[in-house]
């Protein structure tokens, strides 16, 4: 009974990539039943250049979901801790709401409903109605979701701060908004950041959720393409490819994150 | 907002309600069951049950649910036409009803994420309980059923309800694939009446009442069961 | 570093809400295939009957058009939430959806069809299907024909977001039959993966529920865009246009047309 030490790094397993990497390949192995390189090829002919523009666009409403995620969540976490009381109700509800309702069902109800409610509240302010752009309406919807989850992660990040290490600088006469600018936010991004990459993980695939009410991402591109093409399989498998890509990437990527960050860092974090 | 057509399709909801919860029950139950093997094939097997799973686990961990189940339902069913004799001769194969693709693909689903789970807490048992049990001389399958595996258990007790109610928001996925759960039933009634809002409203609301019974069961159950 | 990346994605969040040049007419199309209507080629470009006509139309009304694809079951609310100015998504003109939007005139009527395996019966009445199952559409007249005709028969409806999932599905063994549209089901049956099926019959005609023809889905308040439309599809019939995009797509005769008999 060997205990693997190397694979205990916060869970992350980076050895897989390469393991991963075999997997890819035997999967466009095993469906080498006709040729692939014409349903591939970039151009006219093939479908590679919409799958790629499809990858792109998915990690592209992923990146920059994220981004607002993230800042959605640390309005949130700051909120529920610092934030006037009268506040926390709101943000617990957003919270718990958004956390315990699937994401498929908030992100159909967002979509139709999201540009709905933005017009009709410029309709009031006597301003026409907008039309929302596909992408940032995608954007928005992911973001606000995963804004919950981050909330939490972000909260728990905070919580698990050193306390001395936020007294002191209270004591030395930082105003808040210094303090959390150079105190709080480097201290809590490695102890949050497990939960950051699981919410990166989580917004890639996510991002596939929103091929369902039409917007052109990966997934939808791959279901146009073998709608057409026929060749289901085939192009199912590469566009999971694409996926388990993108997600080792991440994890190496998070991986080497995490080790440049904890450089400094105590040991293990003294919840408060 | 309108709920007049409500009382109409109660008895269709609650049909796709009773498959939603068969569905997350057999997918929990058959994905945990699945997990474990493949917990301890990374903890304990040797070089190619060790890569197999790792490698399992992280194609099931590193892809969308949603491609997934396309990949089970429509890649296979690509691939009938060109099996000579498959239509004539496995006819039950062929024809075999959507939810049991869409149970397939959940229950790998939830081994894939459970068994890096289960896999922390085996790891976390301590040693020397192992070697104790071993020295009083169990063989190694009695460690593993009476001592190994309840105590990673207990310890993955906490986050179970989470995984569960995790399992349960994938659930709507189903209704991608033609299988009328409750998702399936609600696109239904969305496409009768014509109405968006109120008929995923309700279904949201019904999510959220599982999710508050499961984490009440859950928390029913940790008291019994959870020792220290 | 977040500060950068803050500033990052501020400019291209104002970037595309800028969006390309604004077009003066937007179409909303269904973004699943289907062809020979509406499908995208392997550039990634719109092609189709119905991408010709819009062509065509825009061109003699003098607008500028743009293609904007919604998921087929979203398509009215995202036309309400002004997303798009009209549906062209070979969307049938019923009753029930006039409640909700308005539409132009027609432009083409297609017919109800049901296909199936090559040897597999050809009486296709609802009591004859019992227990076998039909694939339809969801969404679509098909599906509301099949839930009226045929599912209180004992038939077992199978509905499907994608009208190419259902025609895969048929392919692989797992339908008996699939009823949709004639047209788009002959483009299927002349494929490859269509070898396996032929045409069964056309089913009665309900115009309740079938419609009476395809048009443009319009918001109600949208008149002169509907008289534009409407205009426009006079024009494009009396010049032969109609039958000039027709005769492109192989599908002569096979639709009845406006301002043929």
């Amino acid at each position: 009974m060997e205990i693997d030490w190397k694979a205990q790094t916060a869970g992350f397993q980076i050895g897989a990539s390469a393991l991963a990497g075999t997997v890819s390949a035997l999967n466009l192995i095993v469906m080498a039943v006709a040729p692939l390189a014409t349903l591939l090829s970039f151009g006219d002919e093939g479908y590679g250049d919409e799958l790629f523009w499809g990858a792109v666009r998915t990690l592209e409403i992923s990146l920059f979901g994220y981004v607002l995620g993230i800042g959605l969540g640390l309005l949130g976490a700051v909120g529920k801790l610092y934030g006037p009381a009268v506040f926390r109700p709101m943000f617990s509800g957003y919270t718990t709401l958004f956390r315990a309702v699937p994401e498929l069902i908030l992100i159909m109800l967002l979509y139709y409903a999201g540009t709905d409610a933005i017009n009709a509240g410029l309709a009031k302010l006597g301003i026409g109605a907008v039309e929302v752009n596909g992408m940032v309406a995608a954007i928005c919807v992911l973001g606000v979701v995963q804004g919950a989850y981050a909330t939490e992660v972000l909260r728990a990040g905070i919580l698990a701060i050193p306390i001395g290490q936020l007294e002191a600088a209270t004591a030395l006469g930082m105003s808040p908004v210094l303090r959390f600018r150079r105190i709080m936010l480097p201290a809590m991004l490695p102890l949050a950041l497990p939960g950051l990459a699981n919410l990166w993980l989580n917004i890639t695939k996510d991002s596939a959720l929103v091929s369902v009410v039409g917007f052109t991402e990966l997934a939808l591109a791959t279901q146009q393409a073998a709608g057409v093409s026929k060749r289901y399989f085939a192009l199912y498998v590469v566009a999971q490819g694409v996926y388990l890509l993108i997600s080792q990437c991440s994890l190496s990527i998070f991986g080497w994150l995490e080790g440049n960050m904890r450089r400094g860092q105590p040991g293990t974090a003294v919840a408060r | 907002m309108q709920w007049a057509w409500l009382p109409g399709y109660l008895p269709a909801l609650l049909q796709g309600l009773g498959i939603t919860l068969f569905v997350l029950v057999a997918s929990v139950i058959g994905g945990f069951s699945l997990a474990v093997p493949l917990a301890l094939a990374q903890v304990r097997g040797r070089t190619l049950p060790r890569s197999l799973s790792r490698v399992f686990c992280s194609y099931i961990r590193g892809t969308p649910l949603l491609m997934q189940l396309y990949l089970l339902y429509y890649g296979i069913g690509s691939l009938f036409p060109f099996i000579p004799g498959v239509r004539e001769n496995f006819q039950w194969l062929v024809r075999l009803d959507a939810i049991y693709y869409v149970l397939a693909a959940f229950t790998l689903s939830f081994a894939g994420y459970e068994a890096e789970i289960m896999r922390g807490a085996f790891l976390s048992v301590p040693r020397g309980e192992l070697e104790a049990a071993e020295a009083l001389g169990l063989s190694r399958a009695q460690v593993l059923w009476r001592i190994w595996l309840p105590s990673a258990f207990q310890k993955v007790l906490p986050t179970l309800t989470g995984e569960v109610i995790g399992q349960l928001k994938s659930t709507p996925l189903a209704f991608t694939v033609p299988v009328m759960d409750l998702m399936g039933v609600a696109h239904r009634v969305m496409q009768d009446t014509y109405r968006i809002y109120e008929p995923l409203l309700f279904v949201a609301a019904i999510y959220l009442a599982l999710t508050f019974l499961i984490v009440q069961l859950f928390a029913l159950a940790e008291l019994k069961h959870l020792k220290r | 570093m977040k500060k950068i990346v803050k500033a990052l994605a501020g400019v291209v969040f104002g970037l595309s809400l800028a969006g390309p040049a604004h077009a003066d007419l937007k179409l909303g199309v269904a973004a699943e295939p289907y062809p020979p209507f509406t499908s995208k080629d392997a550039s990634g470009k719109w092609v189709g009957w119905e991408i010709d006509l819009m062509t065509a139309l825009c061109a003699d009304i003098g607008e500028k058009c743009a293609v904007e694809e919604v998921a087929w079951d979203g398509i009215i609310p995202a036309l309400q939430a002004k997303k798009f100015d009209a549906i062209m998504a070979s969307m049938s003109i019923t009753e029930k959806r006039k409640a909700t939007i308005s539409f132009s005139d027609m432009y083409y009527i297609g017919l109800p069809t049901v296909i199936g395996a090559k040897g597999a019966d050809k009486d296709i009445s609802p009591e004859h299907l019992k227990g076998k199952n039909l694939g339809v559409q969801a969404s679509t007249i098909h599906a509301a024909y099949a839930a009226k005709y045929f599912e209180p028969k004992g038939v077992a409806i199978k509905t499907y977001g994608k009208q190419d999932e259902v025609n895969a599905d048929l392919a692989a063994g797992r339908l008996d039959y699939v009823l949709a549209d004639g047209v788009s089901l002959d483009d299927f049956l002349n494929s490859d993966q269509g070898g396996c099926c032929e045409v069964k019959a056309a089913v009665p005609y309900d115009a309740e529920i079938l419609g009476v023809g395809v048009g443009f889905g319009l918001r109600k308040e949208d008149t002169a865009l509907q008289a534009k439309l409407n205009k426009g599809i006079a024009d494009l019939a009396a010049n032969g246009t109609f039958d000039k995009i027709s005769d492109k797509w192989k599908l002569t005769g096979k639709l009845k047309l406006p301002g043929s008999k």
